[in-house]
């Protein structure tokens, strides 16, 4: 299974640096989603996969009953999905503004308008 | 005390405040430093009777940093310099600088330099030295481009800065490598590990930075090139900073440093050599300027190798002459520069060459200039003339090449004689030369050079009244404690024909002195044309690298960055012997081949998509993919948080893309093959490298300390809620504070496009059975967030993932009633949500800090249903999450 999720995350990443090496601004910031992506499953499966013994406490146990899923990586990864939520829009929001100003969705014509 | 030592700064501050109301009162401000002058006068009374005394306030003991203060002969002698000196400096400016528009900003400068400099010499802590040492060459750049709209003060300011800023560096180094080695950043306990510090291979290093920060502030040969320059900045400024007491910070940090570093080869040879040619150097330039302040700022120069060298010859008489030399010098150098000030003041010209008989207009100003070329010229009865005589002796009684130095300080003292009456007596004598009218100036400019000047003939008088302060000081220098007997008359001794040689070359000197300036050799090419030199070499060197490594272009950028990590990373991860062994530990079902499917289809679906819309979607169904993973792999909340980010953000998506054109390729053929590449390199890089962890055994530690302690520390069975609302609530914050900052910028940039002009916005979908459908999901959809939120903390749930929730519930409802309807079903607007939410999460860290603990330490209330502080947090991360979403969703669909 580590390697399926090894092939998926490297499809990702190689996607999002692909879509980020474009010209067009639509693409550079689907390109960032993408790499998000492949990211929080990049941390995600490094800290071991287990599955479905999720990090909870069962009813009457007074800690975690082994095997359980990391919940380090998971706590990281959480925050990571939710930050990537505000930079995607953001960035989203940024490029629509360079949009609009420049009247083009070329980066490199944004550079020429600077 | 330390009050005391830091109330300059204190000054600084209220200072520009008490002159708005008293603008014609700044003279008062020099009471204070007075005061201090005595209150230090006082401490070196009880210095003398009872040794010096250690003061030290812990500041950040983990880095060795303390504020430490040592009270000691040597740093009150400096001190009660600084504090005395400036008082007069004070006094003198107040009248220099009436009328002109900025002065609070001058003695905010000022009083900032006086409290930094007694902090370098009273500074017993190495690092605390360091920060002073910095602020005054700060303050000193400050306070030399006080008239920055003249471009030689800006020019002079900055060469100072650069100059004297790179010696603070090399103290820095310095610092770190000797209290590494010495084991302490104390100054006073490097002493006694004196032996391990000169054995230290680091030895050469530590002693050569130091000596080069010293050099570097004391205007050293070959850095003494700054000096002058630094007269463009105002007359009390020269006299203050840049003769009497900042330039020579070196000579004390030298003088403080001897008794753990000196006495050795490399120490005794560079100290002394500089101090010899810059005390040459400076005196030959001296006599050759006609610029009173540029005369008296070489002089000031050679004044400071003369002191270096003593120090570096560093037996007892020479530490002895050193010291009283340093006393004379402040006193007679700091009223030439006052009387000059007063002359360029009253006359308006500092050009010896223009001016003349000024004796008649300004009487007591002759007095004090006089007085003070005489002790410059070391006539008999005055301090200059003990100290001169003083290195004579020393000079005399040592052995080795020290014959040859005693030559230099006599051609020096020639020099330097000259130059003294040049400054002091020229302006002053022959007939009028009609400048213009010329008044003796008011009280406040004459009062301070006159109290200098006769101070060095009343001490030179009765110099045994500076026995006991000189003998202290000169034994925290030399080691051994050092007898000390000062007379104004030492009888027939073998320095006496070399002081009446001295004399006499100097008044043949001063008869000749237009020749002497005229007819002398000027080297053509300086040490300044090195430095010029090399700083416009620094400036081609980054005008040709700065635009090969700043194309301004993204792609680039990206390009750079990814191909350096994936070739030394790659690099690294190909020698990795576990690589080609990986076993893989995790059996595969069947969903997952479908799961994995998804992701891989999806993700080559949106590259290769050629319309924004076709795009989105298939990028949604990754992260749709990725959900479902982290749903099989034991991670529910995860799974949670991704269905909710992915839906809302499939919705801004869309809202902005319906701005965007299609996605055909720009860029040629050969590029997209030589980024897909690039890319596919990558992609093998990263699945390599998560081939390699996944398969490898993580140190256990965190996992099993959070599944211990997450139920009986935390209160809570989830324990990834429990990790981010507890045990690293602090991180959890900075993240709401990330979200809540580019939710602000989303809106920012939307109503500044707006131009406050709303256009309507995106129309609302029309079918009745959608709204109807929306009507009544609403509502559970928000019962549901509420859900999450409540239960979070004991099932998988939380703030994150509720906020999420309710936020798509009303951009369900934005989407079938418009958003003005959703705004109003809101009831408060998304950054009064945002706003308290923050709010909420900052106040729930409180508790803690009000008993003693560190924020955001959770505090719960004893009973069986757990209510504390992180519930408290919780509620504000709900709260931001859904403020964000809400706020991003309403002004992207109110945007035309």
């Amino acid at each position: 299974m580590e390697g399926l999720l090894a092939l998926a995350a490297g499809v990702l990443y190689a996607a999002g640096i692909y879509l980020m090496l474009r010209r067009r601004l639509a693409q550079l910031i689907i390109g960032l989603g993408l790499l998000s992506n492949g990211t929080n499953l990049l941390i995600f499966s490094a800290g071991g996969l287990t599955r479905a013994r999720p990090p909870v406490v069962p009813d009457g146990a007074s800690a975690l009953v082994a095997p359980y899923a990391d919940p380090v990586p998971q706590a990281l990864v959480l925050t990571a999905i939710v930050i990537g939520f505000g930079l995607t829009a953001f960035s989203l929001v940024l490029a629509h503004r360079v949009h609009a100003t420049v009247g083009s969705d070329d980066v490199d014509d944004v550079g020429r308008e600077g | 005390m330390i009050g005391f030592i830091v109330s300059p700064f204190v000054v600084a501050i209220l200072g520009g405040w008490l002159l708005r109301r008293l603008p014609h009162r700044a003279a008062i401000l020099a009471v204070w430093p007075a005061f201090l002058a005595l209150l230090l006068a006082n401490e070196m009374r009880s210095a003398l009777s009872g040794g010096g005394r250690l003061v030290e306030v812990p500041w950040a003991p983990s880095l060795g940093l303390s504020l430490a203060f040592n009270l000691d002969a040597l740093g009150l002698l400096f001190a009660i310099l600084i504090t005395g000196v400036g008082a007069l400096v004070v006094l003198y400016a107040s009248r220099y600088l009436e009328g002109h528009a900025q002065t609070s900003r001058f003695y905010a400068s000022l009083f900032a330099f006086m409290g930094a400099m007694l902090g370098v010499v009273l500074s017993d802590n190495i690092l605390t030295l360091f920060v002073f040492w910095e602020l005054t060459g700060f303050t000193s750049y400050l306070l030399i481009g006080f008239e920055h709209e003249r471009a030689a003060a800006r020019t002079a300011a900055i060469q100072a800065l650069i100059v004297t800023g790179a010696g603070g560096l090399a103290l820095l180094a310095a610092g770190v490598l000797l209290s590494d080695v010495a084991g302490t950043t104390h100054l006073s306990a490097m002493v006694p590990a004196r032996a391990s510090i000169v054995a230290s291979p680091f030895y050469a290093a530590i002693a050569g930075l130091i000596l080069l920060a010293a050099f570097t502030k004391s205007a050293q040969f070959p850095f003494h090139f700054w000096l002058p320059n630094a007269m463009e900045a105002p007359t009390p400024v020269s006299a203050y900073l840049h003769s009497a007491t900042m330039v020579k910070a070196g000579v004390y940090f030298i003088a403080r440093m001897t008794p753990a570093l000196g006495s050795t080869p490399l120490w005794t040879t560079a100290v002394t050599l500089a101090g010899a040619a810059t005390m040459v150097v400076g005196a030959y330039r001296a006599v050759q300027e006609t610029d009173l302040k540029r005369i008296l700022a070489y002089s000031t120069i050679s004044a400071l190798g003369v002191l270096t060298m003593l120090l570096g010859v560093g037996t007892h008489a020479a530490i002895v002459a050193a010291l009283v030399y340093l006393v004379a010098h402040a006193g007679y150098k700091g009223a030439l520069f006052l009387v000059a000030g007063a002359i360029d003041h009253e006359a308006g010209t500092r050009d010896i060459s223009a001016l003349a008989g000024l004796r008649r207009m300004m009487p007591i100003t002759a007095v004090a200039g006089g007085a003070a070329a005489i002790s410059m010229a070391g006539v008999p009865l005055t301090l200059g003339f003990v100290g001169k005589d003083g290195a004579y002796e020393a000079l005399l009684s040592a052995n080795d090449w020290f014959p040859w130095l005693l030559v230099l300080i006599v051609v020096a003292s020639i020099l330097l004689g000259i130059a003294g009456l040049l400054a002091g007596v020229v302006p002053f004598r022959g007939d009028v030369a009609s400048v213009k009218e010329v008044h003796e100036p008011a009280w406040p400019l004459w009062l301070p050079p006159l109290v200098l000047a006769t101070s060095g003939v009343v001490v030179g008088i009765v110099p045994s009244v500076l026995n006991e302060p000189i003998s202290a000081a000169a034994t925290a220098i030399g080691g051994e404690s050092v007898d000390v007997s000062l007379r104004a008359w030492h009888g027939v001794t073998p320095a006496l024909p070399l002081s009446v040689l001295t004399l006499a070359a100097v008044g043949l000197g001063y008869m000749v002195h237009e020749a002497l300036r005229n007819r002398t050799w000027t080297p053509p090419y300086g040490t300044e044309g090195v430095y010029n030199g090399v700083l416009s070499a620094l400036d081609t060197v980054s005008r040709t690298i700065g635009p090969a490594l700043h194309s301004a272009s993204l792609r680039t950028y990206v390009m750079v960055i990814v191909v350096t990590s994936v070739l030394i990373g790659g690099s690294v991860l190909i020698t990795d012997p576990a690589l080609g062994s990986a076993l893989p530990r995790t059996s595969i079902a069947a969903h997952d081949v479908l799961i994995v499917f998804l992701i891989i289809a999806g993700a080559v679906a949106t590259t290769f998509a050629r319309s924004t819309m076709a795009a989105v979607l298939s990028l949604g169904a990754v992260g749709y993919g990725v959900a479902m993973t982290f749903l099989s792999f034991g991670a529910p909340d995860l799974a949670m948080t991704q269905f909710s980010v992915e839906t809302l953000t499939v919705l801004i998506y869309v809202l902005v893309f319906r701005h965007f054109r299609g996605l055909g390729p720009l860029s040629a053929r050969l590029i997209r093959v030589r980024d897909g590449v690039i890319a596919a390199g990558t992609g093998l890089f990263i699945g390599s490298l998560l081939l390699s962890v996944a398969t490898t055994d993580t140190a256990p530690g965190l996992r099993e300390y959070f599944a211990e302690f997450g139920p009986t520390l935390g209160h809570g069975r989830n324990i990834v809620n429990v990790i981010l609302v507890d045990f690293r609530a602090f991180d959890t914050l900075g993240e709401i504070t990330v979200l809540a900052t580019a939710a602000l910028g989303v809106r920012g940039m939307l109503r500044f496009a707006a131009d406050g002009h709303s256009h309507g916005g995106v129309r609302p979908v029309s079918s009745p059975i959608f709204r109807t459908a929306a009507r009544l999901l609403m509502p559970l959809l928000l019962l549901f967030a509420v859900f999450l939120l409540l239960r979070g903390h004991n099932e998988p749930g939380g703030g994150f993932v509720g906020g999420l929730v309710s936020a798509a519930a009303f951009a369900l409802y934005a989407t079938a009633f418009g958003v003005q309807r959703a705004r109003q079903a809101l009831l408060v607007r998304p950054l009064t949500l945002l706003g308290t939410g923050l709010l909420l999460a900052l106040v729930s860290g409180l508790p803690a800090v009000l008993r003693g603990q560190p924020f955001l330490t959770a505090s719960w209330m004893p009973g069986r249903i757990a209510l504390g502080t992180p519930v408290l947090f919780d509620l504000g991360v709900f709260l931001v999450v859904a403020g964000v979403g809400l706020m991003m969703i309403f002004s992207l669909a109110e945007e035309s």
